[in-house]
């Protein structure tokens, strides 16, 4: 169940589920699509965060879907800004070390790559503890 | 909204599993377990089409990971066709082409098994 949303003050706030995903998506890429920008580029924005609010989700809150997640856009000085807070447990993305793919598919393990992709896809990926809360800060430069 | 669909077909001793979507954290576990039905009746050579997938993320590609090995195992493989260029550019971006194998149709990727 969506909580409360609203696109015209930039903000969107799910409980921690990945039922939300698409909902984030959405959020996402209609924002992004609202300052006119290139949708192929909104595409990997949304990816993004859909990434973010999966660690969230599986990190932060352990799977548990009583927690909530708020994600609000803004774009200035050519760049396009998503903060996403969460109220689980300290979860440093930053912190996770690249993937090594060839090495988890002999473990025969999933999983690890939604940093990496974050890093890759976005210019900037920032992590701040803000004592009960967590702020994740992902942004996109725009030419 | 769950906007995902998975089935697979048989051919020629190849299995076939088509996929269509989005496939993201939510819904990998459907893909999950279309794999353990096709290990279950030891179906080891598996083709994905991935015509009609608009959207992937690092959940779905992880489904891959875990699975590739036992298929390899036992004399198959999981090779991919049918890629959306968005979606491709995803498998790009974490090396997958490295180690795995994608065609342009699911009929070049049958023949490889043979």
């Amino acid at each position: 169940m969506k909580l409360k949303g609203n696109i015209a003050n930039n903000e969107l706030m799910i409980r921690s589920s990945t039922d939300h995903l698409s909902d984030v998506r959405e959020f996402i890429t209609s924002s992004w699509a609202s300052y006119g920008y290139d949708a192929k580029e909104g595409i990997k924005v949304a990816l993004s965060v859909d990434e973010a609010c999966t660690n969230i989700i599986k990190h932060a809150y352990h799977n548990v879907a009583d927690g909530t997640i708020k994600i609000k856009v803004d774009s200035k000085k050519n760049k396009f800004i998503v903060r996403i807070t969460d109220k689980g447990s300290h979860f440093d993305p930053n912190q996770v070390p690249d993937p090594d793919i060839a090495g988890r598919q002999k473990k025969r393990k999933g999983g690890g790559l939604g940093m990496f992709l974050m890093k890759k896809l976005m210019d900037e990926v920032q992590y701040k503890d803000k004592g009960k809360t967590n702020e994740l800060i992902l942004v996109k430069y725009l030419n | 909204m769950v906007d995902f669909k998975v089935s697979s077909r048989g051919q020629d001793q190849v299995s076939i599993i088509d996929v269509k979507g989005y496939l993201d954290a939510h819904t990998a576990p459907e893909l999950e377990n279309e794999f353990n039905k096709l290990i279950e009746k030891e179906q080891f050579k598996v083709v994905v089409n991935f015509d009609g997938l608009n959207y992937i993320s690092s959940a779905g590609l992880g489904v891959f990971m875990a699975y590739v090995e036992t298929m390899r195992e036992h004399e198959g493989d999981i090779k991919f066709s049918n890629l959306k260029e968005d979606v491709y550019n995803i498998f790009d971006l974490l090396g997958f082409p490295v180690l795995y194998e994608f065609f342009d149709n699911e009929e070049d990727a049958i023949v490889k098994f043979k």
